[in-house]
C-alpha cells in the first residue's frame, strides 16, 4: 500500500499534529509498510462476516439515576494550562471579523 | 527478616498475621529494595516512599486494633503509571501528562487501598501502553533484572521490572495487546490478562478502550489469582464492566489438571519464527502438563495467522479517538499558538512521542473517509472470525497452551528502528484481546539460547478464570522454578 505525501499532510491536519517535515517523511513510509502487513486482511472474503466492536457486548448497561459527589469547579480547572474566571482560557477560535 | 522482600504477598500476608513482621518492617525492606535496585532498573517513575510509610503505619494500627481490611493490609503495591491516582503523578509514560495531578482515585486504586494494601508508587511504562519493550517511555525505557543490557518487555515494563528485582510482591499492569503477558514473560513471571469487562477500567488512560484490560503481574500464580480477587467484579462507573462478582479462584486453585483437555496449536509456532530456545523449553512445558494427566490436542486456528494485521488497525483506531482528548485546554501540556488549532497541533507534536504519533496517523487513516470499510471495518470482520475459532476449538478443549512471546528479552534498540518487528512480538497475544477471552502467561525456566525466562501461555474461554489459574498452578508447583534461587534474577 502506497501513502503519499499530500495523504500524511491531509491525515496529519485531521490529528490535529503538526509534524514536521522530517516527521512526514518518515511517516510516509512507515505507515505504507504498516498498511502493507494489513493488505493480507484485505484480499480476504468477509461480506457475509458480522463486524464485533466489543467481544463481551454488554446492553443498556444503567445505573439509578442519582445526585452523587463530582468534581467541584476547582478541581475540574485544577489541571488546565490556563484559567480565567472559572473557566478554561483559550486562544481565538473565530477569525477577527471587525473590518 | 532477612530477605522479605522476595516473599510473595502471600507469604507477607501470613508473615502479618503471625505478627511477625510488621507492615512498616515491609515498607522499609522495600523502600530499601528500591534504592538498590532501581538506578540500574528505572522501574518507577514516582515514589511515593512517604506515603508508603504513612499507610503502613495505618495498617499496623488497624491490624492491632482487629480491623483489618483484608488478609493483605499492609501487603505494598505500586501501579503502573496509567491508573488515575489522587494526587499522585500520573502520566501514562507521556511528556503530554508531565505535572498533572489526578483528582480523583480510579477503581483499581480505589479497592487497592480498601484492601489496606500501602502505595509504594508509579511505574514506566510505553507511552499510553503502546509498545512492547517500555522504550517508547517519554522518561527513558526501563530494564530488564535479567539482564540490563535487555528490555523488560511492555507496554507494562517498570511492573515487570520491579516485581522479578523484588522491588514489589505484585503490581497491576494492562494489557491491550499483551502488554501483561509479553513482560511478564519476558521477566520470568506470572501475568494475567482476565476476562474484557471482569476488571473495571474506570480510573485507566485509555488507549484501545474495546481491547484495554487491566491486570496483575506477579511471582506466583496464587498470588495473582488473589489480586484479581481484590480488584476485579462488576464496577458501576464502568459501562463495558461484566456485572458479576469475581467467583473464588483460590478455593479451587489446586485442584489439579487430571483429565483437561489442552489444546497446542503448532501450526503457528511454524509460521511466526519463534526461537529454538522458546520451542524447547514450551514444548518442555507442554509434556509436563500431559505428565500431570491433561490430554493433549492438536488444534487448528486459522485467524490467528491474521491477528496482528486486524489489532495494528483496530487499536491505532481507537487510540486515535481516545487521544483526541489532549486538546492542551483542559489538562496537561500547551504549547502556545495564535489560535486554538495550531496551539492544539503543536502541543500534540511536541507532546507525543514518535510511536503515539504513528499509531494517530495509522488509526486516523483507517477510520477516514474513503479507506473506513477498507481497513477498520475489515479487521473488525476478522474479530468476529478469531472469535468464531476459539469458540469452535472451545467446544472440544477446555484451554488453549502456546508461547507467550516468539522471543525472550531482547536488547534495548534492537527493534526500534522497525516498528513492524516490535509489532510481530504480539503474534501469540493479541488474538486474545481481539476476542475477549482471559489468558495467563506462567514462567517455564530459562531459555538454553541465552539463559533469560520463557513464557507459556495459557488461553482460557471468557470468564473462566478459575481453570486458568488451576491449570497455572498445577504447573507452576510441579516445575518448582517460581519462588526458587534459579527463579530470581542474581540483580
Amino acid at each position: 500500500m502506497d501513502i503519499d505525501r499530500a495523504t500524511v499532510d491531509h491525515v496529519a491536519r485531521l490529528a490535529r499534529l503538526d509534524l514536521s517535515d522530517e516527521e512526514r517523511e518518515r511517516m510516509t513510509t512507515e505507515l505504507g509498510n504498516i498498511l502493507e502487513h494489513a493488505a493480507k486482511i484485505q484480499a480476504l472474503d468477509l461480506d457475509e462476516v458480522e463486524p464485533t466492536s466489543h467481544a463481551i457486548p454488554i446492553r443498556n448497561a444503567m445505573r439509578p439515576d442519582e445526585v452523587r459527589p463530582s468534581l467541584t469547579q476547582k478541581e475540574a480547572l485544577s489541571g488546565a494550562p490556563e484559567v480565567e474566571d472559572g473557566r478554561f482560557k483559550v486562544p481565538r477560535i473565530l477569525e477577527d471579523e471587525t473590518p | 527478616m532477612t530477605d522479605l522482600h522476595w516473599r510473595s504477598a502471600t507469604e507477607l500476608a501470613g508473615l502479618l498475621a503471625n505478627g511477625e513482621v510488621s507492615a512498616v518492617e515491609i515498607a522499609q525492606a522495600l523502600i530499601e529494595r528500591a534504592d538498590e535496585v532501581d538506578g540500574q532498573l528505572h522501574a518507577y517513575l514516582h515514589r511515593t516512599d512517604e506515603r508508603l510509610l504513612e499507610d503502613a503505619r495505618a495498617s499496623d494500627e488497624r491490624r492491632a486494633s482487629g480491623q483489618t481490611r483484608s488478609r493483605f493490609d499492609g501487603v505494598p503495591t505500586a501501579h503502573k503509571d496509567l491508573f488515575v491516582t489522587k494526587g499522585v503523578p500520573t502520566t501514562s509514560g507521556s511528556r503530554i501528562l508531565e505535572g498533572w495531578l489526578p483528582t480523583y482515585d480510579g477503581t483499581l486504586v480505589k479497592r487497592s487501598a480498601q484492601a489496606g494494601l500501602p502505595l509504594q508508587g508509579k511505574l514506566n511504562m510505553d507511552e499510553f501502553a503502546m509498545g512492547s519493550s517500555t522504550e517508547n517511555s517519554g522518561y527513558g525505557p526501563s530494564r530488564n533484572p535479567w539482564n540490563t543490557k535487555s528490555v523488560p518487555g511492555g507496554s507494562s515494563g517498570g511492573s515487570s521490572a520491579l516485581v522479578a528485582a523484588g522491588g514489589t510482591p505484585w503490581s497491576w499492569g494492562t494489557d491491550t495487546g499483551g502488554s501483561v503477558r509479553q513482560p511478564a514473560s519476558l521477566c520470568g513471571l506470572v501475568g494475567v490478562k482476565p476476562t474484557y469487562g471482569l476488571v473495571s477500567r474506570f480510573g485507566v488512560v485509555a488507549f484501545a478502550s474495546s481491547l484495554d484490560q487491566p491486570g496483575p503481574l506477579t511471582r506466583t500464580v496464587t498470588d495473582a489469582a488473589a489480586f484479581l480477587q481484590i480488584a476485579g467484579g462488576h464496577d458501576p462507573m464502568d459501562s463495558t464492566s461484566i456485572p458479576q462478582a469475581v467467583p473464588d479462584y483460590l478455593g479451587s486453585i489446586s485442584g489439579g489438571i487430571e483429565g483437561m483437555r489442552i489444546g497446542i496449536v503448532t501450526e503457528i509456532e511454524e509460521a511466526e519464527g519463534t526461537q529454538p530456545g522458546v520451542k524447547t523449553r514450551v514444548g518442555e512445558a507442554y509434556r509436563r502438563l500431559e505428565k500431570l494427566g491433561a490430554e493433549l490436542v492438536e488444534v487448528s486456528l486459522p485467524s490467528f495467522e491474521f491477528g496482528i494485521s486486524a489489532y495494528y488497525l483496530v487499536a491505532p483506531a481507537e487510540c486515535s479517538s481516545n487521544l483526541a482528548r489532549y486538546d492542551a485546554v483542559r489538562y496537561g501540556l500547551r504549547v502556545e499558538g495564535p489560535d486554538v488549532v495550531s496551539m492544539t497541533s503543536r502541543t500534540r507534536d511536541e507532546g507525543f512521542g514518535d510511536e503515539v504519533k504513528r499509531r494517530i496517523m495509522l488509526g486516523t487513516y483507517a477510520l477516514s473517509a474513503g479507506y473506513y470499510d477498507a481497513y477498520y471495518g475489515k479487521a473488525q470482520r476478522v474479530r468476529t472470525l478469531t472469535i468464531r475459532d476459539l469458540e469452535r476449538v472451545f467446544t472440544d478443549v477446555d484451554l488453549i497452551a502456546t508461547p507467550t512471546s516468539p522471543s525472550t528479552a531482547f536488547e534495548l534498540g534492537a527493534k526500534t528502528a522497525d516498528p513492524l518487528s516490535m509489532y510481530l512480538n504480539d503474534v501469540f497475544t493479541v488474538p486474545v484481546n481481539l476476542a475477549g477471552n482471559a489468558a495467563i502467561s506462567v514462567p517455564c525456566g530459562t531459555s538454553p539460547d541465552d539463559e533469560l525466562p520463557v513464557g507459556l501461555q495459557l488461553i482460557a474461554k471468557a470468564l473462566d478464570e478459575t481453570t486458568m489459574f488451576r491449570a497455572a498452578y498445577a504447573f507452576e508447583q510441579d516445575l518448582g522454578w517460581a519462588g526458587s534461587e534459579e527463579g530470581r534474577p542474581s540483580l
